[in-house]
């Protein structure tokens, strides 16, 4: 359950309308069921007391939408934002995607999200009603009536390894500021790395041979917000969504991850919203832990105006050669 | 790459047009032999080497790549081998990580007065990866005759 409710965030937005500090509210809004939240823009505070929702499916990053929002119209942008997504926000501000001053940004403490298809697993489908009550979640479901899966064994992969609890970006703070924490995120990436080639080759074609191309991983990614690119082209062939060939979904995968390769936050998002559950992070932190190991710890987002690994060198760089070797995990 | 029902490793080599293509150059003229699959595409810097060219390399049927380019220090634009360098260390460890093999990559630094090491380094390379046979991991069926 998250420590901060959704009245608390409603009071605040509405203060903030009322002062003229601001001119919409960039929140989470309630969705056909408990646990599809959808991002929303509210102008009013009739809006926000109807619609606005905060509970433990608020995954959604809000960086990304600030590019387009702070665009539309003259005001401040009231923005909310978990730990991870300040991350993001710098990332963004980094690269001058949007303005600081059309953000107005309230850092909000995160408890975690809960993943519902974790809670699917458990409950079954079906799901009518999910309130969080403590360390539980009740869930009510069509078939069977009332059940309570724990908070904790539902958590969502991206935040059983939350990497910070620590805000690096906004305006003002509700509740407490939190640590950075040391989190156990590259244990999957390692546990990969020490399988056989065919081992690691039999899992990634079995993962991305799911693959539907959707998009979503490149629509939902903070990172990824050129406003050319050939997927938003009708035109080109790229946009065709069947995959013809299983080389395609690899060429898709490995080439959305290297362009995001030294700016990629680690906030999950596109595992997020993968509708075919491939672990999709597993690749960005791939090239992460490659970064920390080559190159030096490096923390996309943690502030602003740092220099991306992939834009930057130095004399003594590791050859590829011995990259590649280093990269599984053995000492070259 | 199946040449008249035989097995012949493809090996598409990008080189530098300032180092790597005169260092082949020089091959050559000396009369030093490397094999003749290697196929070699001039770039005008190692850098220009986007990390598509290599997959789309993969995809038309090719079974090794390489990439030439100047010694580190000695790049005709100043550092544009020292970003290949990043940027191939990454993806090259990416395509090991989805279970690529790794002899099927490689990078080499070859000045314009190497023409010896131009031709060791193809013929080492060549073996390596015939050795490994067809690649299988990274073909596109549509792109086979």
């Amino acid at each position: 359950m998250q420590k901060i409710t959704a009245d608390m965030l409603i009071e605040k937005a509405v203060s903030l309308l009322e002062a003229g500090t601001i001119s919409r509210v960039l929140g989470w809004k309630k969705g056909e069921f408990d646990y599809d939240v959808t991002p929303y823009v509210f102008a009013d505070a009739e809006s926000l007391k109807k619609d606005f929702v905060f509970d433990d499916f608020c995954g959604a990053n809000f960086s990304k939408y600030l590019v387009a929002e702070t665009r539309k119209a003259e005001g401040k942008v009231l923005v909310f934002l978990k730990p991870c997504d300040t991350y993001s926000f710098n990332q963004l501000l980094t690269e001058h995607r949007f303005d600081r001053e059309a953000v107005y940004a309230v850092g909000i403490p995160c408890e975690g999200m809960a993943d519902i298809n974790k809670i699917k697993e458990i409950t079954g489908d079906g799901i009518s009603s999910l309130t969080s009550k403590g360390d539980k979640i009740v869930v009510d479901t069509i078939y069977d009536g009332e059940k309570e899966v724990d908070f904790a064994s539902v958590l969502a992969e991206r935040c059983v390894s939350c990497k910070s609890k620590k805000h690096v970006a906004y305006d003002e703070l509700m509740g407490d500021e939190g640590d950075i924490t040391d989190s156990a995120r590259f244990d999957e990436v390692a546990q990969l790395e020490a399988m056989t080639e065919d081992e690691r080759f039999a899992f990634w074609q079995s993962q991305l041979s799911k693959c539907i191309r959707c998009n979503a991983c490149r629509d939902i990614c903070p990172a990824c917000t050129c406003e050319k690119c050939v997927f938003e082209n009708p035109e080109s062939p790229v946009e065709n969504k069947a995959i013809s060939d299983s080389f395609e979904e690899k060429m898709f995968h490995i080439i959305r991850a290297f362009h995001v390769a030294g700016r990629c936050t680690d906030c999950g998002e596109c595992s997020r919203v993968c509708p075919q559950n491939i672990p999709l992070h597993l690749l960005n932190r791939k090239f992460i832990k490659d970064i920390n190991s080559f190159y030096g710890e490096y923390q996309a987002g943690a502030e602003v105006g740092s220099r991306a690994p992939l834009v930057d060198y130095t004399t003594e760089d590791i050859e590829p050669g011995e990259a590649v070797m280093k990269g599984e995990g053995e000492n070259a | 790459m199946q040449v008249n029902g035989e097995y012949k490793p493809l090996i598409v080599a990008f080189c530098c047009n300032w180092c790597s293509y005169a260092g082949a150059d020089l091959a050559g003229n000396n009369r030093l032999a490397y094999p003749e699959n290697v196929k070699i595409i001039k770039v005008p810097c190692s850098c220009r080497v986007n990390p598509m060219f290599i997959l789309r390399a993969f995809q038309r049927g090719a079974d090794g790549v390489i990439i030439c380019g100047c010694h580190p220090g000695d790049c005709h634009y100043t550092s544009g081998n020292y970003y290949t360098r990043r940027r191939m260390s990454l993806l090259f460890s990416m395509l090991n990580f989805l279970g690529i093999e790794k002899e099927r990559t490689r990078v080499e630094w070859v000045s314009a007065a190497e023409g010896a090491k131009f031709a060791a380094t193809m013929n080492e390379f060549t073996e390596a990866v015939a050795a490994l046979g067809e690649n299988k991991r990274l073909e596109d069926l549509r792109c086979k005759r």
